[in-house]
């Protein structure tokens, strides 16, 4: 298959790379020098030579089933596999004598004469290995006579015993046992790659068959989570993509970037013209090195999904139908609307949230917008709820507001503390990146309420497992801390060379109060004193330590503190600055980072400089020819308040639907609900556009060219695969609506945007296309100092100079547990789903979570009178809803969990407005509720669903 | 008549997977006593082995499975396996096996109706120069012929 776009190596060399001293060998006459360790097969491979393969492939370590790569070795006996055989000093290998082919063609005769010769009706046809063999090493025919088998349905009349139906269990793929060759590929993957064992080969002999789980098991009733790693590892159509199947192979391949998380993984979009077939990991991507999870590999149907709007819509008030209109037509009007409100409400009346879904310069032109053409700096976006604090609390103490490591720096970690987080549901390529360094070895702390599949799942084990009671996160690391310090742990050359030493004492002081002891917080936090001193000694000892985190941080009303004091436990242990170590928060959306870059924050410009420096406001008034507000703006939770007082009357708010994911969704509809021009930009008629008075049909990740920022600040290209069904791209949108404002912009290309971020903003200054499109990717800060980015940060010294340490007192929250409200609510998300589930919920991804269901424990839900599967009430101090309880002991007694991913649920409506100190970002994780059984959906969830219907009509047009 | 046994109890089958627990590579330890215990190794026990041991199910699964003499289900009263392979099969171990099945009126695996007897195939038992050979509840008996055969199946009760 051809690579229209770049010409990436994309050759399977037979067995994964390895690092070793240089070893110098001779294949076929050629000289190569490899690694130490690496096989003779890659070998053969670096010298430009392929020796024919079945069970191989460089996703996984060699396995010396197949027999077909088998070499001769001078001074060697015998022919020896050259998967499993490593490279030797001056070794003399032969890849092509008679003997060694006569042994392949024999080896390639048995396999087919287990195999259907189906070829030119079979989904494989011209991608499949099996095929591509026979004709290495030329099979012309194939001597036995029809035996037993496993291919047919009917042998001599009968029934065959042997064969087993297709299974087509899996919404996304198919397992056919007749197309199988048994080369243990896809079971290999599942441990290697995905490190999720849920297939085995069963039998034995001539009976041995792929087996997805136990006996009665199929595909989707199995441990499966449908990463997709057998399918790609599968040399044959026994395990294929159904798309593959419907559609034939595909011709051609572009290399995009993910939309779902923050890890960003690579793809490439294997197309037919503009029709895609399927997504299959890029290997040369440096955040998922070939891997993928299922939303990203196979949830991408949402991109042609029926409900998805394509016309522009506008409308006088939310309580009238939605009318279709032309762009200039809806454009025009919103331009008016925005304009008059300004007129009259002020300059300040309106605003935009941006996105954290769109591209860096989709974002950076939705805050210009704002900043240039309205005049304010009302700006906010979805980081608010999500990751704010971690921009607060790293950018105090480092000095820059982002993960100090990138993803491969997991590969040397030795300990490795998980907090708040839950990878193999949120971030799953580096949850299996993590799961495969911890089965070589390295120790896993997790601290978390629920006990997570980190904490104990096939092969991997945390060593502890701190399961505090949800809001104690700071008492928990201050804790860590004060064991550090008292037990004299603490890596004190590392401070006095990279930090402030006095104010690392007055820390010290702080946590070695016997009020932070392990014994002192026990009662609070619900932590066993002597498991979190083992804790603490464990990641002060054990070597190179890192720290992941996630919104079970940052979502709390000391959201900031914790964040902090992760930083403070990172300095003090001298875990930052190399590889293997490290603080890094994993963060939620594909490009939530480049959004926080970009400058959607109401208090910074781009690159994270205050909008008060009159220098800083001085480069973008030079190259905006505009003046800018020095006053800060609006943050989310402020512009719905002021829209509630009357003061706040417009808003444009591209792809994200605050209704839903943002707390107390009373509130937010109430503020949306007294404003006068909602502008919603988005893919779908999502909740918030109930309240919107027009409606821009955005365009998904796969009709655009632009660039995401993942976790690890990898700036990552996302390429046009086929033109936008809505027509335009949706910077094109942002562009059209400034102009339509007087604005007079006139990219015509996201590079020019780009060439205006690296104009204006110090850490991007080096970043162009080219340079993206030369290396890959780049990890800002990419500048003259660092002209091919950084994948580590503070090195030698921290961005802010010395490191600092804050005390991080802790203040309970104010939402506690009372007789009328006892339990505590948590939430959080699932595998299949992402985030509000706009777009997961819009595809297959419903068969393995159609509905949200609350997690309660059997001690809490016996008390209750609540069975398994049983609808309960939720209900909070802010409002309730009904939903499914599960039974389980995942989550403690006293805390309950949901997600958040089902509109018809809206977890949202229970939790409060409770919210971070420094940030404002919502307190989602600690709600005080109350669990009841119920018999079907409360007044609110009808009421809205009855309002949501009544919104979402769209007049016929006449 | 069908045996009736009660289903395996959790709380039983971890306190066997628990016995074994101490030793190196306890699998296949906690396989046999599950399997002495019940005379077979539930489906019920797999996910309780999988979890004491932190493995997959699939695990497990493919274990059991690659092991011809763990069963999914109870055996009848007696086992009576016979020697199928070469040497055997020279001196007509075939003709006694097809006498055997003929006789009891069930396949290979199968289990006579009153439960007496199931019947397994096997290959070889060590005992070539005494073939053909079979083998009842462990115990191995040289020389069968049809007769001899009768003889022990009429013994099993069968």
């Amino acid at each position: 298959m051809k690579d229209f776009i770049i010409p990436w190596d994309d050759r399977d060399m037979g067995t994964p790379a390895k690092t070793g001293k240089p070893v110098t060998l001779t294949v076929d006459g050629v000289e190569v020098v490899v690694p130490e360790g690496t096989s003779v097969m890659r070998a053969a491979a670096e010298a430009g030579i392929s020796v024919p393969k079945l069970c191989a492939t460089d996703s996984v370590e060699a396995f010396g089933s197949c027999r077909l790569c088998v070499v001769e070795i001078e001074g060697r006996r015998g022919t020896p596999a050259s998967c499993t055989t490593p490279v030797a000093p001056g070794m003399v290998v032969h890849t092509q004598s008679s003997k060694v082919r006569k042994i392949r063609k024999g080896v390639m005769e048995l396999y087919i004469s287990d195999h259907p010769l189906d070829c030119l009706t079979c989904a494989a046809n011209g991608d499949c290995e099996l095929q591509d063999m026979a004709g290495a090493v030329g099979l012309r025919d194939v001597r036995y006579a029809p035996g037993e088998n496993h291919f047919e349905v009917r042998s001599s009349g009968e029934a065959n015993a042997r064969y087993i139906p297709k299974d087509e269990s899996n919404p996304y793929f198919t397992y056919d046992p007749q197309k199988c060759i048994v080369c243990s590929r896809c079971v290999r993957a599942c441990e290697e790659v995905q490190g999720t064992f849920a297939l085995t080969i069963e039998g034995r002999g001539f009976d041995s068959r792929v087996k997805a789980g136990m006996a009665g098991d199929d595909f989707l009733s199995s441990d499966c989570v449908s990463c997709g790693a057998c399918v790609q590892a599968c040399p044959t159509s026994t395990l294929q993509e159904k798309s593959v199947i419907e559609l034939g192979t595909p011709e051609r391949s572009v290399v995009t970037t993910c939309a779902y998380c923050g890890v960003g993984c690579s793809f490439k979009a294997e197309m037919q013209g503009d029709q895609l077939v399927r997504m299959v990991p890029h290997k040369q991507g440096k955040a998922n090195r070939g891997h993928s999870c299922v939303k990203g590999r196979f949830a991408w149907g949402y991109a042609t999904h029926k409900e998805r709007i394509l016309n522009p819509m506008i409308r006088d008030s939310i309580d009238q139908p939605w009318q279709e209109v032309s762009w200039d037509e809806a454009i025009g009007f919103a331009a008016e609307r925005m304009r008059g409100l300004q007129e009259k409400y002020g300059r300040r009346s309106v605003g935009v949230i941006t996105s954290s879904r769109c591209t860096n310069e989709e974002t950076f032109l939705v805050q210009k917008l704002t900043r240039a053409v309205f005049g304010n700096n009302n700006t906010d976006t979805c980081a608010r709820v999500c990751h704010s604090p971690t921009g607060y609390g790293l950018g105090q103490t480092f000095g820059t507001s982002a993960g100090t490591q990138d993803f491969d720096s997991v590969e040397h970690t030795d300990v490795v503390i998980i907090i708040g987080a839950n990878p193999t549901d949120g971030h799953p390529v580096f949850a299996s990146r993590l799961k495969k360094r911890l089965r070589k070895g390295a120790k896993l702390i997790v601290i978390d309420p629920r006990r997570t599949d980190m904490v104990k799942s096939a092969h991997i084990q945390a060593a502890h497992h701190l399961a505090l009671r949800p809001g104690t996160n700071v008492a928990v690391v201050t804790a860590l801390a004060h064991v550090i310090v008292t037990e004299g742990l603490a890596d004190e050359a590392f401070i006095r060379e990279r930090c402030d030493w006095d104010e690392f004492r007055e820390y010290a002081e702080f946590a070695s109060d016997p009020r932070h002891a392990p014994e002192a917080v026990e009662a609070l936090t619900g932590v066993p004193a002597e498991e979190l001193r083992k804790a603490a000694r464990l990641f002060a000892t054990g070597g190179n330590g890192a720290i992941y985190y996630g919104l079970g941080v940052t979502e709390h009303s000391q959201g900031s503190t914790t964040v902090i004091g992760i930083a403070n436990l990172a300095m003090m242990t001298g875990n930052i600055g190399r590889t293997g170590v490290g603080v890094n928060p994993l963060r939620g959306q594909n490009n939530v980072q480049g959004s926080c870059d970009m400058g959607s924050f109401p208090h910074e410009l781009p690159g994270y400089r205050h909008v008060k420096l009159p220098e800083v406001r001085a480069i973008f008034e030079n190259a905006w020819g505009v003046q800018i507000d020095p006053e800060p703006g609006l943050r989310i939770p402020n512009m719905l308040d002021a829209a509630v007082e009357g003061t706040f009357k417009g808003l444009y708010c591209q792809g994200e639907d605050i209704l839903q994911s943002d707390p107390d969704t009373k509130h937010v509809a109430a503020g949306l609900a007294a404003m006068e021009c909602v502008i919603v930009h988005d893919l779908f008629l999502n909740e918030t556009a109930n309240y919107a008075h027009v409606f821009l049909p955005g365009s998904t990740f796969l009709e655009k060219n632009g660039t995401f920022t993942n976790a690890e600040r990898r700036i990552n290209m996302v390429r046009k695969v086929m033109a936008p069904l809505n027509g335009y791209e949706d910077w094109q949108v942002t562009q059209m609506l400034a102009n339509a404002m007087g604005a007079g912009w006139d990219y015509t290309h996201p590079r020019q945007i780009m060439a205006e971020i690296a104009a204006t903003t110090p850490s991007f200054a080096g970043v162009t296309y080219e340079k993206i499109d030369e290396m890959g990717s780049v990890q800002w800060p990419c500048n003259e100092a660092n002209p091919d980015g950084t994948p580590l940060m503070h090195v030698d010294g921290f961005v802010r100079g010395k490191g600092r340490f804050i005390v991080t007192e802790y203040v309970p929250t104010l939402e506690k547990t009372g007789p009328r409200f006892p339990l505590l609510l948590t939430t959080g998300r699932i595998l299949s789903q992402y985030n509000v589930g706009a777009q997961t919920r819009r595809t297959d991804n419903v068969v393995w979570h159609d509905q949200d269901v609350l997690e309660i424990h059997p001690h809490d839900a016996e008390t209750r009178g609540v069975k398994d599967g049983d609808f309960v009430k939720l209900a909070s101090r802010s409002g309730e809803t009904t939903l499914r309880a599960q039974i389980t002991d995942r989550v403690s007694p006293g805390v309950v969990y949901t997600t958040f991913h089902h509109p018809d649920t809206q977890a949202n409506v229970v939790t409060t407005d409770f919210s971070d100190w420094a940030t404002n970002c919502p307190e989602y994780k600690v709600t005080a509720v109350q669990v009841s059984p119920s018999n079907g959906p409360s007044d609110w969830q009808e009421d809205y669903a009855a309002q949501a219907a009544q919104s979402r009509r769209i007049q016929a047009a006449e | 008549m069908t045996q009736i046994t009660p289903a395996p109890r959790p709380e039983d089958l971890r306190e066997l997977i628990a016995s074994q627990m101490h030793l190196e590579g306890p699998l296949l330890p906690i396989l046999h006593a599950i399997q002495e215990s019940y005379g077979h190794v539930p489906q019920s026990a797999v996910p309780l082995i999988a979890d004491a041991l932190n493995i997959g199910k699939a695990e497990v699964h493919g274990v059991i499975s690659f092991y011809h003499d763990f069963r999914d289900a109870p055996a009848g009263r007696h086992v009576v396996k016979i020697c199928r392979a070469e040497a055997c099969q020279a001196v007509g171990g075939t003709a006694v096996a097809e006498h055997a099945l003929q006789r009891l009126g069930v396949e290979w695996h199968g289990t006579t109706a009153n439960g007496a007897v199931t019947i397994e195939p096997v290959y070889c038992l060590g005992l070539c120069a005494c073939a053909p050979a079979a083998m009842v509840d462990g115990r191995v008996v040289g020389r069968v012929d049809a007769a001899r055969m009768d003889e022990l199946l009429s013994e099993a009760g069968a």
